[in-house]
C-alpha cells in the first residue's frame, strides 16, 4: 500500500461469535478512501455480518475496526459516519419520499427546510424529483431502491454501506442499477462498500474484491486477478464458471510447471508459490480460455470426445470427456463461429489452452 | 367461488342465517323499539315517544344515572389511558427486544387475564383489595379496571407491531437518530393505528364491565352497569331501555370508529 491512498476503513483482526459459533474469523483488511469494495461470498460466510460490524449493528467480539484512522468500535450506529443501504430498503412507510431522503439531515440538526433543499436534490440524483411527494408503498422495486440510495447518500456519509441492495431487481433492472451506482459512487466519491453474493455483479462493479467463506477471506484483490489468478479452489470455482482438474505435481522449473492427470496424461502450466514438487492439487482452466482443434498442436493437447454442445446465447459450450473420463467444457465466443469450428457430438477432437489459462490452486 | 362450492347454495343456510341473526339481534330490537314507547309498561305499545330520555336525564333516578355515567366514562379514560401506555411499553419490549428468557412467560402473565374467568378475577382482585386494607370506592374500581384492560389493550399493539421489521428502527439510527428519536420518529407512528384500537378496546371493556365492578366498588359508588342492575332489580322501566339505546349507540360508534381505523394505513 502506498502511502498517498488513505485507508476508509480498517478492520483489524476482527472477530465474530455468537455463543460458540464463530461467523468470522479473525479478519483484517483495508478499504481504500475512494473505492468501490466488494464483500462477495455465499449466504452465512460472513459478509453482512462484517458490514453490520462496520455499521455499528453487531458488536465486534475481537479486534477492532477504524474509521478514517478513528476507533469507532465504541460509538453506536447513530455516532458513525457511515449510512446504510438495507437489502430490504427499509424506507420508512409512513413518510413520503422527500421526508425518508431528508430524515438523516434532520437528524443530523439541520433546519427542515435544508433538509429538504438537500434532499430533492438527491432526488434528483437519483431521477425521482416527480415522485417526492409520494409514500414509498406507491413507487416500484426499482424506484424504492434509488429512494433508499438517495437517503443514505443524503447526509454525505463518508462511507457508504450496501447489504445486497440489488438482490430483490429482476435481472434487467438490476444491470442498468450496476451501471448507475458505479456512475454515482465515481460522481460522489463516496467509499462505497458492497456486499453481494453474486460473482457477476461483484466483477462488473468493484474496484476491489474480497471473496469470503465460512467466515474467513479466501482472496483480496482486483476482479481481474480474482478470475484469472484464483487462489484456491474455493475462488476459482465460485467466481465463474472454471475446469477443475485432479493433477500431481512432477516438476517444477524456473516459472513452469509439469503435471499429470490420472490415466498418464500430462500438462504444463506456471508454477505457483507454495505449489511444490509432489503436490496433489486442482488445477483450474477457464472454459473459454481452451481452444478446440481436428489435430494435436502442442505438447499439451488432449484428446477428447464431444458429449454435447449448449448454445448460450453470446457463446458454445461445449462438453467433452477426456481420455482418463474427466469431463471438461470447453466456451466458444459465438462471434468466432467463422474461424472456430464447432465439433458435432461424438466427434473426437483436440483441447488446448492458450498460454497461461491454467491456475495451479494451492488448496 | 364457484357458484358449486359456494356455501349460500348449502341446503339449509337461509334458515340458519335468520335464526342466528334473529336470536343476536331481536333483543337489542325490541329494546330499542321500546325505548321510544309513550307507555310505561315494557311490553305494551302505546305510540312514540321520547318520554324516557327525558326521564334518564330529569327523571327522579336522574342523579344516580348521571353519576354513574361520570364515573363509567372518567373510569373508562383513565384506565384506557394507562392500559395502552403499560401495553404499548409491554409489546415494545416483548416484540422489539429480541429472544430472552422470560419472553414466553411474560406474554402468557400479560394475556392470561383474558383467559381467566372473570369471577375468579373478581374474587382475586377483592381479596387483593382487602388483604392490603385498600378502601373500597372510586379508587378500587379505577386500578382494577386498569389491570384488567392491559391485555385488551395489548393485543391489537402487539399485532401491529410484528408486521413493523427491525430494519426501521435500524435504519433510523443508521441515519443519525438516538434510540428516543428513532422510537418517536419512525416506530411511533408506525404503532399508532394498533395503539388506538388498543385503546378503544379498553375503553369499551371497562365502560362495560359489571362483574369485577360490582365485587370491588365501595358502598354508593357507582358505574352505569351497576346502577343499571341495581335498578333492575326493582323491576325493568321503559328509561333503562333508553339509558341501554344510548350505551348501545355509543358502542356501535366505537365499534366503526375501530374497524375504520384497522382499515387506515398511514403508509399510503
Amino acid at each position: 500500500m502506498t502511502d498517498d491512498t488513505q485507508i476508509a476503513v480498517d478492520v483489524r483482526d476482527a472477530v465474530k461469535r455468537y455463543g460458540d459459533f464463530t461467523a468470522l474469523q479473525q479478519i483484517s483488511l483495508g478499504i481504500r478512501d475512494n473505492e468501490f469494495f466488494t464483500l462477495l461470498g455465499p449466504s452465512g460466510c460472513g459478509k453482512t455480518t462484517l458490514l453490520r460490524m462496520i455499521a455499528g449493528f453487531e458488536d465486534v467480539t475481537e479486534g477492532a475496526i477504524f474509521l478514517y484512522g478513528d476507533e469507532i468500535e465504541t460509538l453506536p450506529p447513530h455516532q458513525r459516519p457511515v449510512n446504510t443501504v438495507f437489502q430490504n430498503y427499509a424506507l420508512f412507510p409512513h413518510m413520503t419520499v422527500l421526508e425518508n431522503v431528508g430524515f438523516g439531515l434532520e437528524m443530523l440538526g439541520q433546519s427542515k427546510a435544508a433538509a429538504r433543499t438537500r434532499a430533492a436534490e438527491m432526488l434528483e440524483l437519483v431521477q425521482l424529483s416527480q415522485f417526492a411527494s409520494r409514500k414509498p408503498a406507491q413507487l416500484s422495486g426499482g424506484q424504492q431502491q434509488r429512494v433508499a440510495l438517495a437517503r443514505a447518500l443524503a447526509p454525505a456519509p463518508k462511507v457508504l454501506l450496501l447489504d445486497e441492495p440489488l438482490s430483490a431487481l429482476d435481472q434487467k433492472l438490476r444491470k442498468a442499477m450496476q451501471i448507475e451506482l458505479k456512475h454515482i459512487q465515481r460522481e460522489t466519491g463516496i467509499t462505497f462498500i458492497f456486499v453481494t453474493h453474486d460473482q457477476e455483479e461483484a466483477l462488473t462493479m468493484s474496484d476491489r474484491i474480497a471473496v469470503m467463506s465460512a467466515g474467513e477471506l479466501q482472496q483480496l484483490g482486483a476482479p481481474r486477478d480474482i478470475y484469472e489468478l484464483p487462489r484456491n479452489m474455493f475462488v476459482a470455482d465460485f467466481i465463474g464458471d472454471t475446469n477443475l482438474l485432479e493433477v500431481t505435481v512432477d516438476e517444477v522449473t524456473e516459472c513452469r510447471a509439469a503435471c499429470s492427470l490420472d490415466g498418464g496424461l500430462t500438462l504444463s502450466c506456471e508454477a505457483v508459490e507454495g505449489v511444490r514438487k509432489g503436490a496433489q492439487v486442482h488445477l483450474s482452466i477457464r472454459p473459454e480460455r481452451l481452444v478446440l482443434s481436428e489435430t494435436a498442436t502442442g505438447a499439451d493437447s488432449l484428446r477428447a470426445r464431444v458429449l454435447e454442445n449448449i448454445f448460450i446465447g453470446t457463446d458454445i459450450a461445449t462438453l467433452l470427456v477426456l481420455d482418463n473420463g474427466s469431463e471438461i467444457t470447453v466456451r466458444t465466443s459465438n462471434s468466432e463461429r467463422g474461424s472456430k469450428r464447432i465439433f458435432d457430438a461424438g466427434q473426437m477432437a483436440f483441447v488446448t489452452m492458450e498460454r497461461g489459462a491454467a491456475r495451479l490452486l494451492r488448496d | 367461488m364457484s357458484a358449486r362450492t359456494d356455501v349460500k347454495t348449502y341446503p339449509g343456510f337461509f334458515a340458519i342465517t335468520l335464526l342466528c341473526m334473529v336470536i343476536l339481534y331481536a333483543p337489542l330490537m325490541v329494546v330499542t323499539v321500546y325505548s321510544f314507547n309513550a307507555s310505561p309498561s315494557i311490553t305494551v305499545w302505546e305510540g312514540l315517544s321520547l318520554r324516557w330520555y327525558a326521564d334518564v336525564f330529569t327523571g327522579p333516578e336522574s342523579d344516580k344515572f348521571k353519576q354513574a355515567a361520570f364515573n363509567s366514562f372518567s373510569i373508562a379514560l383513565i384506565a384506557a389511558t394507562l392500559a395502552t401506555a403499560i401495553a404499548t411499553a409491554s409489546a415494545t419490549a416483548i416484540v422489539r427486544a429480541g429472544r430472552f428468557r422470560l419472553r414466553l412467560p411474560s406474554l402468557g402473565l400479560i394475556t392470561l387475564p383474558i383467559l381467566v374467568p372473570e369471577i375468579v378475577l373478581a374474587v382475586a382482585t377483592l381479596i387483593f383489595f382487602n388483604s392490603i386494607g385498600f378502601t373500597r370506592g372510586y379508587m378500587t374500581i379505577l386500578v382494577a379496571h386498569i389491570a384488567f384492560c392491559i391485555p385488551f389493550a395489548y393485543l391489537p399493539i402487539q399485532a401491529r407491531m410484528q408486521g413493523i421489521e427491525n430494519t426501521y428502527e435500524q435504519a433510523a439510527m443508521d441515519l443519525y437518530a438516538t434510540k428516543a428519536q428513532a422510537f418517536r420518529q419512525v416506530l411511533l407512528p408506525l404503532m399508532m393505528p394498533g395503539i388506538i384500537s388498543g385503546f378503544l378496546l379498553a375503553f369499551i371493556v371497562s365502560l362495560d364491565d359489571f362483574i369485577i365492578t360490582n365485587f370491588v366498588k365501595g358502598a354508593g359508588v357507582e358505574t352505569l352497569p351497576t346502577a343499571i342492575f341495581g335498578s333492575v332489580k326493582q323491576g325493568i322501566k321503559p328509561n333503562i331501555m333508553a339509558i341501554s339505546t344510548m350505551l348501545l349507540s355509543l358502542s356501535i360508534m366505537m365499534v366503526t370508529i375501530s374497524y375504520f381505523l384497522s382499515k387506515w394505513d398511514n403508509t399510503k
